[in-house]
């Protein structure tokens, strides 16, 4: 269990939030022109791109006459830790990712849409500050939303902990990294908040479950209040393509 | 490149302009297309850069650590670079499918670098024959768009002209241990010096004519291209007055299928050389003014929210 020093006796976090606050989230849709789908998002320290590719053709192999095949690759930038990685990808963690984020992101794809194709996600970390995986999730979102794929939902994500205020629990809103590192409880939800369905969730280190409820309702807050900007940013960016786009190339 | 289809009139299109002196984007052979450059992207890196040259993107990440020195060159640091081609840029690089490109691009990097006079790496040393600096110079590239090799370079030289290096303490101890300190404030450090460090200039052989700074469309249409080192003149990467150094060649590299006669391959060297000063001039200028910007807190950061 961690510390009571994640809480100050004002009750502010280390970096100066309250419990229930986000880190400041910036993001942007169509960051390059050749993939189909592009996102940059920015929480806190943590940044993340996005790239999505299709639908296209399956590889034979992958092709399933269900739906469609959701391939994700999660990468981490050899420079976007504090200490150096000796590879981008390829290394259990960043497999694990991927699959996480495969079946986050596939819950969210009408993948009944597209029988025999397959879809590409690719993230590619730049700088890891704590709840990278979140930030993977929530920018795969707004590069499907800009490739065009139809999707049930917005799907977000977002990690809770849980700190002691005297005897009482505080649940604590998107974990950063010192905080991560302090060896606490860190849930990770992936939802679709409009439809209140949870895509992903894990867990790391114990937590008694008395205490489960709140963590959980703390993270599927935050999962909301995620989507409200997710959705500001994607109106703001139809909104704007309007008027700025290259009306020739339509 | 990646993916990208040409029919044999949209070929003949561009060789045939290029014969011309007129490729399709108007540009004249010796032209290059615009380029964006942003500094210090990365907090997590000692120096960084995102370069974005038409839709070529570059992110280069610098990460020093403190290493042994070679036994056969005590009193000089080191530097590895090592690239990334991200599936971002296109998804044949999936898994390991970007590594012969990536190899490729490190090496020639790797021996324009090592060259003498090219980069000097007697800046890295800490304690002859003990301690030096090791920089990891990471290349992530993010998009694809012709031309990777030119802008790589000037990502790596503009992101080692942001790196600094900590001042360090060194002091032998009893048994040849090396005890360092270091200070704690992360002020407390000296720029690179990188003002002789090599550009790489791409020149691509399309009909009879090279061009500088292919796109990906001249790129398949190229059936050889021949890419130059030049170091750079110290001169343009100061305010101080200094006397001008001459560009000088650090390694020359050919790719592709086709031969060369020794006499086109004079007068390719030659256009590539004019290329590379201008390059080298008009990045040690915006470095100087972004550098200035960032002292008077003028600058803000962009990132990839521009």
């Amino acid at each position: 269990m961690p510390g009571p020093d994640l809480l100050s006796s004002q009750g502010l976090r280390l970096d100066g939030r309250r419990p229930n606050e986000l880190r400041r989230i910036r993001c942007k849709l169509g960051v390059f022109t050749q993939p189909d789908g592009s996102a940059y998002l920015e929480q806190g320290n943590t940044k993340v791109l996005a790239a999505v590719y299709g639908p296209h053709q399956a590889a034979k192999s992958k092709m399933s006459t269900e739906g469609v095949v959701v391939n994700c690759q999660y990468s981490m930038a050899t420079f976007s830790t504090g200490e150096r990685k000796n590879r981008p990808r390829g290394d259990r963690k960043s497999q694990e990712m991927s699959l996480h984020l495969r079946q986050a992101l596939s819950s969210a794809i009408k993948t009944e849409l597209y029988p025999r194709s397959q879809i590409d996600i690719y993230i590619e970390v730049l700088q890891a500050d704590g709840a990278a995986f979140c930030a993977s999730v929530n920018a795969a979102t707004l590069a499907l939303i800009d490739a065009g794929v139809p999707l049930r939902a917005y799907a977000c994500a977002c990690t809770s902990s849980v700190a002691w205020r005297g005897s009482q629990p505080e649940p604590l809103l998107d974990v950063g990294h010192v905080e991560e590192a302090a060896g606490g409880v860190c849930l990770t939800v992936a939802a679709l908040p409009s439809t209140g369905s949870i895509a992903l969730l894990e867990m790391s280190h114990r937590l008694h479950m008395d205490y489960f409820e709140v963590v959980i309702s703390r993270a599927m807050q935050g999962c909301r209040d995620i989507e409200v900007i997710l959705d500001k940013a994607v109106r703001e960016h139809l909104a704007e393509g309007w008027t700025k786009q290259d009306i020739v190339t339509i | 490149m990646a993916g990208l289809l040409l029919s044999r009139t949209e070929k003949v299109y561009i060789v045939n302009g290029i014969e011309e002196d007129f490729r399709s984007d108007g540009r004249s052979n010796y032209d290059y297309r615009p380029i964006e450059l942003e500094t210090n992207v990365v907090s997590h890196a000692s120096g960084s850069a995102r370069l974005r040259l038409a839709n070529t993107d570059i992110l280069v990440g610098i990460k020093t650590e403190v290493d042994i020195p070679k036994p056969e060159t005590p009193g000089l640091g080191k530097i590895e670079f090592f690239v990334d081609c991200s599936a971002n840029a296109t998804p044949e690089f999936e898994g390991r499918g970007g590594e012969q490109l990536a190899n490729r691009i490190s090496n020639i990097l790797q021996r324009a670098y090592h060259a003498s006079q090219a980069f000097n790496l007697k800046q890295l040393c800490i304690f002859e024959g003990k301690q030096c600096w090791k920089l990891y110079v990471d290349i992530l590239i993010l998009e694809c768009g012709g031309n990777l090799c030119d802008a790589v370079s000037l990502a790596v030289k503009a992101a080692l002209f942001t790196t600094r290096i900590p001042f360090v303490k060194a002091a032998l101890m009893d048994g040849g241990d090396v005890d360092l300190q270091l200070s704690d404030d992360p002020f407390d450090s000296k720029p690179l010096v990188v003002g002789t460090a090599p550009l790489l200039v791409t020149l691509c052989k399309i009909g009879n004519k090279f061009v500088v700074d292919p796109s990906a469309e001249e790129e398949f249409c190229s059936i050889v291209s021949v890419v130059i080192g030049v170091s750079g003149n110290p001169a343009h990467y100061t305010t101080e007055k200094i006397e001008n150094v001459e560009s000088k060649f650090t390694t020359i590299g050919m790719s592709g299928v086709g031969g060369l006669v020794p006499d086109t391959l004079k007068s390719a060297i030659s256009q590539g050389i004019v290329a590379a000063k201008c390059l080298d001039s008009a990045l040690g200028r915006s470095l100087l003014r972004e550098r200035q910007d960032i002292c008077s807190y003028k600058k803000d950061s962009y990132g990839f929210l521009k």
